[in-house]
């Protein structure tokens, strides 16, 4: 390898090249091409652009593979572009998608700054690109840095707001703690392996004892870190407060992204170098993940703030994908795939309906804001019912799906107990749910209010989730088979 | 439309909500007649399946395939043999009677009264032609949601309360049925590596018997906490008492009987061996004796009308589950009948404290006491109901009640010695419950200048005590349908428990021999 710079390195390079950039572009377009504040809101189609441009490139390697199977290596194997790596930089370009043409009315109600957030947007999706492609510790450490970092920020990004700021610092706090640990279990692999490469790590790592207590040390380390991530328990805590003092946008896109992206990142380091340690962090994520649904589902049913509570039904659902994890045969990593997708879907639209409700008198965060709304406003109650019922798991939502396949692949490797306990948290998950369905259809609202405005972008985002949401449960077939896809190597 | 004719009658209402929503809510009289013309569409689609329905032939009629989601073996699957027919026309007919009976009765957000209302016969529907146990499932869920609303919106006092009741309850069961149902699917896959959820298919599973059995409590869960067997049925008083009465109507007469349904479609046959087992048997009867006799002793107590009534179903859903678990042909057949009965005679004494609620406004039954005098032809309803609801002889009630209790005897003397009881005290609560309100002189001042049925209520009630007096008088069609798929169930239930306990026994043999 004389070159630094292949063609193939470029070519698996190319999308996070363009995120990065349409990110600075961004933050410098904003007071350079449109003075006037006023006008900024258009940035929206200049990260939509970016998106385009980003998702042509993904096109490309996603054709590329498509024909040629395997997988493209660049940068001597510490990026690599597989069908499963690809499959999250789609959820990842979605899900930025929908949060930009969500964002900007939101934006202008809070009377927020619409370049840095567009900015900061990207830069987050470009550390997501890493940690989803990276197969080497260091850039996978760098990845999640650019990503937390970024949402460091976004979290206090309302800066007149008291929460927003406690919300950031306690993230921050706690985030820089799990990332420190994190990069300790990082640092012990290396010890053991002699190499940062995953590929060779896991090499390295079949000729290790399983009762090493180096490598438990390092699973357990790795472990916290990772669950603290994807906001599981018991490394929850910082959930709550910071989804309920973030932006709502910033929030849905915390809920979804984040955990995607995060869930990524277990997914190829347990699978991958750690995958023969499996008998060891196996009880660990078994536990976490039924602590979580716990948790998730038993605080969640007392929450009065909307965001929180779905904080808390975020919680629940990173214990349910953990438990496909925990299953860990080919139906249970499928069933992870298809959970984060629907996830990603249903979340979105939930928070995008609580974003709505959000404009100058009220923040909308409210239970009780969610009065009367199938009298205001029937379609968003009504999209608002389908996504809580997907949020729940009933049929024929994409809730479902996802569900149904935790399900299959618990009972398919005899984790009986693991499953009946998934499948008793769903009926105590539909409570608290349905405290929103009931605020929204039969309690009356005191004070009369006017139709809620929508702009054009919630619009399009609220149809693109809810027809998803829908179309996912009446329709999975092409869904689960790209899933399915996914896994073949 | 004669291929199809099923998928119709499952679309027709569905068809009726989607024009249902282009209707603006405030033209109240037309979402009525809508929902009203969009109810008799659905009974008259389902008129054909009765009368070109072939009871001489075995297996499932008016069958339709088509791959849904291949990937999971998920089929849309349906079909009918005689018990769904019945099922099917129950559904059809007293959704039509319910939805009618909601003309006045409902003035609140009509639009999305209908809506849910149609919603719900989608599903139920649904759930009987199902051949497809994941199609099953999804319907099963589906109409949680509708009767959600339907008591929690348009309900009593506590409808929030006693919707959310309902909707848990009968959650968790449905989801600890679908983990039943998975394993059985993925048992189905190992052994012959076809992944589908077809039920002709998923019958010829064999399993170990602990593993049967875990999936029949599993199913248990679901449909026990449906019907519901005794010590689930502590959601039915609270759902059914703040249901508005349409609600109540449908929810005695046809939601409650997809959880028996679901004990003869899907656990009989699918696990004879389970089903069949003795301990399994035993602890189905006494539960189900216990609630026929606790039903009818709770409804003795009651001061409220139609919490009385609510019991009285938990008493006679008692008698269905126990002519299913006798496990012969009589019983089977009776339980389903029984079904229907339960859903005429309910659906009458519901439909009959609605009428009276509906001009009191209160349901204590101690406000009331000479309303005949008043209302002779109300009375003359109520006796009606009553009589049939208490098993008189030429009324539909008896010859549900006679044949299962028939069945009873057969399978264990102790079962039916039990079961009698539970018609004496039904006959007792029914009764006092009529003698304390209709007979006497008037003892309310407010009851004097109450309104003799109209002709609405007429609409709603003749129907009923035409189809009563039809089943009591002249039974046999019934169970001309019945005898087929039954006879095929009680065979299967029967014909598996002969060889597998001479399969085990050569297994112990040898083992005295080494």
């Amino acid at each position: 390898m004389s070159s630094y710079y292949t063609a193939t390195d470029h070519f698996v390079l190319l999308p996070a090249l363009l995120l990065g950039l349409f990110a600075c572009a961004t933050l410098l377009f904003d007071f350079w091409v449109f003075p006037e504040s006023k006008r900024r809101k258009h940035l929206a189609w200049f990260v939509l652009m970016g998106e385009v441009f980003a998702s042509v490139a993904y096109m490309r390697q996603q054709m590329f593979l498509n024909q040629h199977g395997g997988e493209l290596q660049a940068f001597g194997g510490s990026l690599v572009v597989d069908q499963f790596a690809l499959y999250f930089h789609w959820i990842f370009v979605i899900a930025t998608a929908i949060t930009v043409v969500m964002s900007y009315r939101y934006l202008e109600v809070r009377d927020e700054h619409h370049g840095e957030y567009y900015g900061l947007i990207m830069l987050a999706q470009t550390g997501m690109y890493f940690l989803a492609s990276g197969n080497e510790l260091v850039v996978l450490f760098t990845g999640l840095e650019t990503m937390a970092i970024t949402f460091y920020v976004l979290v206090g990004m309302l800066k007149r707001d008291q929460r927003s700021n406690e919300a950031a610092m306690k993230y921050f706090l706690l985030g820089g703690l799990s990332s420190g640990l994190l990069v300790y279990g990082f640092s012990l692999l290396y010890g053991m392996a002699g190499s940062t490469k995953l590929r060779e790590i896991a090499a390295a790592m079949a000729s290790r004892a399983q009762d090493d207590t180096v490598l438990f040390l390092a699973v357990a380390t790795i472990l916290t870190g990772l669950l603290f991530k994807v906001a599981a328990a018991p490394f929850h805590i910082w959930a709550p407060d910071t989804y309920e003092g973030a932006p709502t946008v910033v929030t849905a896109y915390l809920a979804v992204a984040s955990k995607a992206a995060s869930l990524a990142l277990l997914l190829r380091i347990l699978l991958g170098p750690l995958g023969l340690a499996r008998e060891v962090w196996e009880p660990i994520l078994a536990g976490a993940a039924l602590l979580s649904m716990t948790v998730g589902n038993i605080a969640a049913v007392t929450q009065t703030n909307t965001k929180r509570l779905l904080a808390y039904s975020s919680i629940n659902h990173a214990g349910y994908i953990l438990l496909g994890v925990v299953a860990g045969n080919q139906t249970g990593i499928q069933g992870v795939l298809v959970y984060t997708l629907v996830y990603v879907f249903m979340t979105l639209g939930a928070f995008l309906v609580l974003t709505v409700l959000c404009r100058e008198s009220t923040t909308g965060e409210d239970i009780n804001d969610l009065h009367g709304l199938m009298k205001r406003n029937p379609a968003h109650a009504i999209w608002m019912l389908i996504f809580l019922l997907s949020l729940a798991g009933i049929p024929p939502t994409a809730g479902f799906i996802g569900k149904y396949f935790i399900f299959l692949s618990l009972i398919e490797t005899g984790h009986y107990y693991l499953a009946a306990a998934a499948a008793i948290y769903v009926a105590v998950a539909i409570y608290y749910y349905f405290r929103i369905v009931k605020s929204m259809f039969i309690e009356k609202e005191e004070t009369e209010m006017p139709p809620l405005s929508l702009s054009w972008g919630t619009k399009t985002a609220l149809l693109a989730t809810g027809v998803m949401t829908l179309g996912i449960g009446i329709y999975p077939e092409p869904f689960v088979r790209f899933a399915q896809q996914t896994l073949v190597r | 439309m004669g291929e199809h004719l099923l998928s119709a009658i499952l679309f027709t209402p569905l068809v009726g909500v989607l024009v249902l929503l282009f209707i603006p809510g405030s033209m109240k009289t037309a979402i009525r007649w809508w929902a009203n013309i969009s109810a008799v569409a659905g009974f008259l689609v389902s008129l054909p399946l009765i009368l070109n329905f072939n009871k001489s032939l075995d297996g499932y009629q008016f069958v339709e395939r088509v791959n849904w989601i291949p990937a999971l073996g998920v089929q849309y699957l349906i079909g009918v043999d005689g018990i769904s027919v019945l099922m099917v026309m129950l559904t059809t007919v007293m959704g039509m009677l319910a939805i009618f009976a909601s003309w006045d009765s409902i003035n609140d957000k009509v639009k999305e009264y209908y809506a849910m209302f149609l919603l719900q016969q989608v599903g139920m529907i649904g759930v009987f032609i199902s051949l497809d146990f994941m199609l099953f499932y999804v319907f099963w869920e589906l109409v949680l949601v509708p009767m959600y609303f339907i008591i929690g919106v348009w309900g009593g006092p506590r409808k929030l309360y006693a919707a959310i009741k309902f909707f848990l309850y009968t959650l968790a069961g449905g989801v600890l049925m679908l983990l039943g149902i998975i394993t059985l699917y993925l048992q189905h896959m190992a052994q012959t590596g076809v992944a589908t959820f077809e039920i002709a298919q998923l019958m010829n599973t064999q399993m170990p018997l602990w593993m049967e059995q875990l999936v029949f409590w599993s199913f248990f869960l679901g449909f026990a906490i449906k019907v519901p067997m005794f010590p689930f049925h502590t959601w039915l008083p609270d759902a059914h008492t703040e249901a508005p009465t349409a609600g109540s109507v449908i929810l005695a007469a046809v939601l409650l009987k997809m959880g028996t349904y679901g004990f003869i479609r899907f656990s009989l046959p699918l696990l004879p061996n389970a089903s069949a087992d003795r301990m399994i048997v035993n602890v189905l009867a006494v539960l189900s004796i216990i609630g026929i006799i606790y039903g009818a002793l709770v409804s003795l107590m009651q001061q409220d009308w139609k919490k009385l009534v609510a019991y009285s179903s938990v008493s006679h859903l008692g008698f269905c589950t126990l002519g299913i678990f006798a496990l012969n042909h009589q019983g089977i057949a009776g339980s389903v009948i029984q079904q229907i009965n339960h859903g005429i005679s309910t659906g009458m004494l519901f439909l009959i404290v609605g009428v009276i609620y509906e001009r009191r406004h209160t349901r204590e039954i101690k406000e009331y006491g000479g309303l005949a005098h008043v209302m002779p032809n109300y009375a003359i309803v109520f006796a009606f109901a009553m009589l049939s609801s208490a098993g008189l002889p030429l009324l539909n009630g008896f010859i549900g009640e006679f044949t299962i209790l028939q069945a009873a005897f057969q399978a264990n003397m102790a079962w039916g010695a039990f079961a009698v009881t539970g018609v004496v005290f039904g006959a007792a609560y029914l009764l006092w419950l009529y003698q304390r309100t209709m007979l006497g002189e008037v003892t309310n001042e407010k009851n004097k200048g109450l309104k003799d049925l109209n002709w609405k209520e007429w609409a709603v009630f003749v129907p009923l005590m035409a189809w009563a007096i039809a089943i009591g008088v002249y039974p046999k069609p019934y169970f001309d349908i019945l005898e087929k798929p039954v006879a095929a169930i009680v065979e299967r239930v029967n014909r598996q428990t002969a060889p597998v306990s001479a399969a085990i026994q050569p297994v112990e043999t040898k083992s005295e021999a080494r």
